[in-house]
Parts: C-alpha cells; sequence; structure tokens
C-alpha cells in the first residue's frame, strides 16, 4: 500500500519535531538551535496573532499589490489547442516575482522579536532584491550573499539590490552558487545569532522555515481558489508549477493538496538533460540526503558530496529541494516532472510571442511543461500555471544564449 | 567520570583511560583536529603516526564533506583540497585502520558532517568504525532533536557520542546536551565557525566552570585556539583543549604551487604539535 492510500489528508504537516514524514528536521549546529527554536516559538505566536495577519494582509495588500490576477491566457490556449490555460501573475507582484510574500511576513516577524540585522542567500537574484526591498522598507541592514558565479550572470539585479541600500556579498567558497551562498548565510548567522535573522528565501532550511515559507506563500494558491470559482465556478483541474527549491510550487499548491480531483505537476530543471548529469532535478534525478538543515532529495555522489546543480535558470540550480515536496513526491500526490534549457527556451518564447508577457526563466520550465500537456487535454480541463515571476532579469541571458548581441 | 566511576568501570574505553591518566597526571590534554587525506591519504596518514608521539592526547580526524557550514576558510580549504586527492568516508575509514595497525593506545574521535554517513547507510558506518577502531563522533549538524538518527545507534554500537555545547546552550537547555553525551563534552567557546574568533580566558573560565555545574564529563575546548599559550591558558580551566584550523593552515603552508605536498610537509605539522603540547606538562 503506498503512502497516498493511507492518508486521507496532506495538509497537517510537519509534526512537532519539523518532518514532513522521513523529511525535514532540524539539522543544524548547536549554536543555532536555541536560535531556531525561538524562530520557531515567534512564528507559532504571530501565526495566531490576528495583528500579525492584519499587518501582513495590509502591506501584500498595498505594497505587494495583491491579489495578484488570475489571468485567462486565451492566445496561448489558443496555439495550444488543448487545455484552458490560466496564469496566476505573480510575476506582477512589487519587485517581479512571488519572493516578496515570503520576504514580507519573514521581516514582519524578525521585527516582532526584536532582530536589528537582516542576512539571505540569492541565486538569481529575485530573493535578494526581495529581501533588500523591505529591509529598505523596514529600515533594517541587510547582508545578500551572492555565489561569484550568479553575480556574473545577474548583474541587473545584483545593481538592485546595492540601490536598495543590501550589502551584496560574493560568494568565493566551494563552487561560488546558491548552495555555497547559503552556506556562508549560515556562518553568517552562527557568529551573529544575538541580533541577526535570517530571512530563507525557500521552503527549505532547518524547521520551522519550510512550513513558514510555505504559509507565507500559500497566499498564491488560496486566491487562486477563490478567483477560479468566481471565473469558471469550480476548481481547477490541475495545478503547473516550476522548482527549484520550490516555494512557488508549494505555494500554489498547498490550499489544493486535500482535493483529490485536482491534478498537480511539479516541473524541475532538467538543463541539458537528467541522463547528462548537468541538471537541477534533485527528486528525478538525486536521493534522499541531508543538506542545510533539512533531510530531503539531494544531487550527490556515491559519497554524499554535494553536486553542483546546472540551469539556464539561475534560480532553480539548487542541489536540494523543500523536504515537503520530498515527502509529496513519495506520497504520490503530486507529479514530478521535468523541462530541459532548450524546451524552457521555447516556452519563453511562445509566452512572450502568444500573450506579450515576458517571463522569468524559472516558470518558462512550467511553460514548457503546459506546452506539452495542455494539448493533450480537453477544452474545458482548467490549467493554472504559476507564472512566478518577470523575465527582464533574463533577458541578456536569453540573447546570448540565442546568439544576439545587446551589450 | 568521576573517580570511583573510573575504578568501577572495568571495561574502561580508550577515550576515558586517557581522560583518566590525564587527571592522574594532573594536566589537561591537547586534542589535535586534521581533515583526512588533506592533502593526500600517504601524507595524512604520515601525520597521524606521528602525532601520538608529538603529543597529541586525543586524535580528532576531520571526514571531509563539500559544505561544511559550520567550518571556516581554513577548514573549508582542507575538506576541499582531501575531496580533490580522491578522499572518500570510505577511505577515511580505511585511514583509521592503517593508524590502528600500529597504535592501540591513542583515542580516535571522526569528526564531519551528517550527509556521508547517512549516505553510506548508518548501520555500515558504524560496523566499519568499530571494527578499525574509531573511539567516538562529533557530528556538527545532529543536535539532540536529531538524536534517533545517530547518536542512539552510534551509542548501542558502543561508541562514543561527543556533543557540543555552545555559549548560545544556556542553563535551561544544557541538560538536554549533556543528556547522551560521552567521552567529553566540546566546549565551542565563541559563538562562529572554526578558526576565526578567539574566545577570552574570562569567559573560557566562566563556561567552563558554568558546565562543571551540570556534568562530570571531562570538557575540551576549541575554536579559535592558535598557539601555545593559548593552549597552555585553557588548559589551565578545562580537561582539554583542541587544535585545528591553525594545524590545517600549517599543512596548507607546506604545499607547492599545484597544491602539492612538499617534502617535510607532516615533520613540520609535527613539530608544531610538539610546541602546542610543550605548554601542558604538569
Amino acid at each position: 500500500m503506498s503512502i497516498a492510500e493511507k492518508l486521507n489528508t496532506y495538509t497537517t504537516g510537519p509534526d512537532e519535531q519539523g518532518h514532513f514524514g522521513r523529511f525535514g528536521g532540524r539539522f543544524v549546529a548547536e549554536t543555532l538551535m536555541p536560535l531556531i527554536l525561538e524562530v520557531e516559538r515567534a512564528y507559532t505566536d504571530a501565526r495566531r496573532d490576528p495583528a500579525f495577519k492584519r499587518e501582513l494582509e495590509h502591506y501584500a495588500a498595498h505594497y505587494v499589490g495583491r491579489p495578484s490576477p488570475l489571468y485567462f491566457a486565451e492566445r496561448l490556449s489558443e496555439a495550444l489547442g488543448g487545455a484552458k490555460v490560466y496564469f496566476k501573475r505573480d510575476e506582477l507582484n512589487h519587485t517581479g516575482s512571488h519572493k516578496i510574500n515570503n520576504c514580507l511576513g519573514q521581516i514582519l516577524l524578525a521585527k516582532r522579536m526584536g532582530k536589528t540585522r537582516i542576512i539571505a542567500e540569492t541565486g538569481a537574484g529575485q530573493h535578494g532584491v526581495a529581501v533588500a526591498t523591505v529591509c529598505a522598507r523596514f529600515d533594517l541592514p541587510c547582508v545578500v550573499y551572492m555565489g561569484e558565479t550568479d553575480i556574473e550572470r545577474q548583474q541587473p539585479n545584483v545593481f538592485r539590490m546595492r540601490l536598495l541600500g543590501a550589502e551584496v556579498k560574493p560568494v568565493t567558497s566551494g563552487t561560488g552558487t546558491l548552495k555555497d551562498a547559503m552556506n556562508e548565510a549560515l556562518r553568517d548567522w552562527v557568529a551573529n545569532v544575538e541580533d541577526t535573522f535570517y530571512i530563507i528565501g525557500t521552503v527549505a532550511g532547518p524547521h520551522p522555515y519550510p512550513m513558514m515559507v510555505r504559509d507565507f506563500q500559500s497566499v498564491i494558491g488560496q486566491e487562486t481558489r477563490t478567483q477560479m470559482l468566481e471565473a469558471e465556478g469550480r476548481l481547477p483541474d490541475s495545478l503547473v508549477a516550476c522548482i527549484g527549491g520550490g516555494s512557488n510550487a508549494m505555494g500554489l499548491f498547498y490550499p489544493f493538496l486535500d482535493e483529490p480531483e485536482v491534478r498537480i505537476v511539479g516541473v524541475e530543471a532538467a538543463g541539458k538533460g537528467v541522463e547528462t548529469g548537468e541538471h537541477a532535478a534533485s527528486l528525478n534525478g538525486g536521493r534522499p540526503g541531508v543538506l542545510h538543515g533539512n533531510r530531503t532529495y539531494l544531487l550527490q555522489t556515491d559519497d554524499g558530496q554535494i553536486v553542483d546543480a546546472y540551469s539556464i535558470s539561475a534560480g532553480l540550480d539548487y542541489p536540494g529541494i523543500g523536504p515537503e515536496h520530498s515527502w509529496l513526491k513519495e506520497a504520490g500526490r503530486v507529479e514530478y516532472v521535468s523541462a530541459t534549457d532548450a524546451e524552457a527556451l521555447e516556452g519563453f518564447k511562445l509566452c512572450t510571442r502568444t500573450e506579450g508577457i515576458i517571463p522569468a526563466l524559472e516558470p518558462a520550465h512550467a511553460l514548457a511543461h503546459v506546452a506539452k500537456l495542455a494539448p493533450t487535454l480537453p477544452k474545458d480541463h482548467l490549467l493554472v500555471m504559476n507564472l512566478c515571476g518577470r523575465g527582464d532579469k533574463d533577458v541578456f541571458a536569453v540573447a546570448k544564449r540565442l546568439g544576439a548581441d545587446i551589450e | 567520570m568521576s573517580d570511583a566511576a573510573v575504578a568501577t568501570h572495568l571495561a574502561q574505553t580508550r577515550l576515558e583511560k586517557r581522560f583518566a591518566d590525564l587527571k592522574a597526571a594532573g594536566r589537561a590534554g591537547l586534542v589535535t583536529y586534521l581533515t583526512a587525506g588533506d592533502p593526500d591519504a600517504a601524507t595524512s596518514l604520515e601525520i597521524l603516526q606521528g602525532l601520538p608521539a608529538a603529543g597529541a592526547d586525543v586524535i580528532e580526524i576531520g571526514m571531509p564533506f563539500s559544505d561544511p557550514m559550520a567550518d571556516g576558510p581554513a577548514i573549508q580549504a582542507a575538506s576541499l583540497r582531501a575531496l580533490n586527492a580522491g578522499m572518500t568516508l570510505a577511505k577515511t575509514l580505511d585511514l583509521v585502520a592503517a593508524f590502528r595497525q600500529a597504535d592501540r593506545e591513542a583515542p580516535v574521535v571522526l569528526m564531519g558532517y551528517y550527509n556521508p554517513i547517512y549516505s553510506m547507510g548508518v548501520e555500515a558506518f558504524l560496523a566499519r568504525a568499530v571494527e578499525v577502531g574509531v573511539d567516538g563522533l562529533i557530528v556538527v549538524d545532529l543536535p539532540p532533536e536529531e538524536d534517533r538518527e545517530l547518536c542512539a545507534p552510534a551509542r548501542a554500537a558502543g561508541l562514543h557520542w561527543i556533543r557540543l555545547a555552545t555559549p548560545t546552550t544556556d542553563d535551561a537547555r544544557l541538560p538536554r546536551v549533556l543528556a547522551e553525551v560521552s567521552g567529553f563534552l566540546y566546549y565551542v567557546s565563541v559563538m562562529g565557525i572554526t578558526g576565526t574568533k578567539s574566545a577570552t580566558r574570562e569567559h573560557v573560565a566562566e563556561a567552563v566552570a558554568r558546565l562543571r555545574r551540570h556534568t562530570d564529563t571531562p570538557i575540551a575546548v576549541g575554536f579559535g585556539i592558535k598557539t601555545a599559550e593559548a593552549v597552555r591558558e585553557v588548559g589551565a580551566v578545562a580537561d582539554a583543549a583542541v587544535v585545528g584550523s591553525a594545524l590545517v593552515e600549517r599543512v596548507r603552508a607546506n604545499l607547492d604551487e599545484a597544491g602539492k605536498a612538499r617534502p617535510g610537509l607532516a615533520d613540520d605539522v609535527l613539530g608544531f604539535v610538539r610546541e602546542l603540547a610543550g605548554g601542558l606538562t604538569a
């Protein structure tokens, strides 16, 4: 019997120890443990406090611009000739991606805890920009760790963060990418536990982060539910979202996990192809391990050394994935597929040409899968894809890839 | 462990015997940390074999990991050097086996992160660790909250579980940290990563006094201890001083431009160990 057959709910996790099945947990150094427990207590308290909720909703509405529209992508649907495709337009948020939803929640929590300094890691720079933004707005000093390799390929976001007053610290340790940026942020935190709050950007890290980030991102799915009922009088038939760490996907999926009729699909980055070894598909090409405070699927060698992820999208090339996704995979509730760089580029072009929306390379992976899936589905099938980020930041990378010289 | 306990504990382990002997001799011990396979397996073994004679009382061997999140630049670099030279967890255990062929006395403690162990399989790892003569484990990313993972099976297999206590481990939390500790308690004297900041003498003395109110387990103090003078100061209040990054830096200082060991690397590192141990005579 599969885990799925034994369960009638998928929304009660994590348990008190932060476990989603065998995944999750709190695998951190002792120095951080008391602080992790403090964050957990503070968050438990905050989520029950109506004043915290009101404050979060106020800024979500007036600063971020929520709710984001649920938009019927008519021309894309026509072009694909199948399902009715809707976009959840989180690329319209202030700062251009879903990342701000989480940053807002965490910085309000940091203020509530009396923390006076913020640190964060970033890959593509979308999370870094969102953190730098809320730090400017709430007047807290901010240090963003970013891999040297990522700094090179995401210059516009590096400049944005600096404009916003953040200190961007290049990370050269390890391989100079997102995983190393997270290592450096954790090292900073260990040395500055008393005044510092670490705003983790995805549904990973030690408990309570996977739960907390999911909760802050769940506004995406909750709005989708309400909006789809308004638009079509029923729930969507399927959901599609891209996955690096998995926060936009978790946010869209979570409010639908207990709706058995809703098919849910997560799309990992297959890079040059999962079979080539150059990819970021932890669930499709990795195995369970322990990194950055939690047990989850990881890209690793036979010896348990972490391997670098690769993707055309800097926001997806993380060698792990949120532990709740690992659990949902094994429980069989969510399907996890992958899309290559080349497929994502096609999705990027298709969306731009048919809808006049330049998507980020991250949701371009979701678009690639929608392009495969939608034509196989009937015209009354309601498919929602999370358009979690806009593509301005990727224009240079795409130009380079397509052989255009715009610099 | 108290004197009475030592007397009644017939099957005393190597680690317990070492701390009992140190106590009898009226001096503190020197715990040395070096990363397995840094800069290569042969040199690493050569250093290890010389450590007891050079004055190391307890030998910590780092299990290299690609993402050592609690370590500073020195030990990060050592890990990468070892991994680039082909080191693995299996070969780390082989290294201990090779060391044990000539030395049955010196306590050996493996220190590192959980993932390589989890990847090998807890059962297989513990069986091999016991077989080759490992005495204890320090796994940085396994706090008491995750004791079911490795602490419980390791203790059942007869290995010591050496816990880290830090300045953030307050009196309310301390009993939980001490509950399953055995062999010795490793006090991390600074909030931070290895090889960076150093604690003041006053902080160390106060912290050790606080820990002693809670436990009889020997207390080793580490992080930021880089000189014979610092070893002497820590040795005056704790049961042992741990030196890691400074030793690893000594390895690095003896590499040529291609990152290979220069002749005399092991002798130089062992000379430094002798110098560090010199401060601890009774």
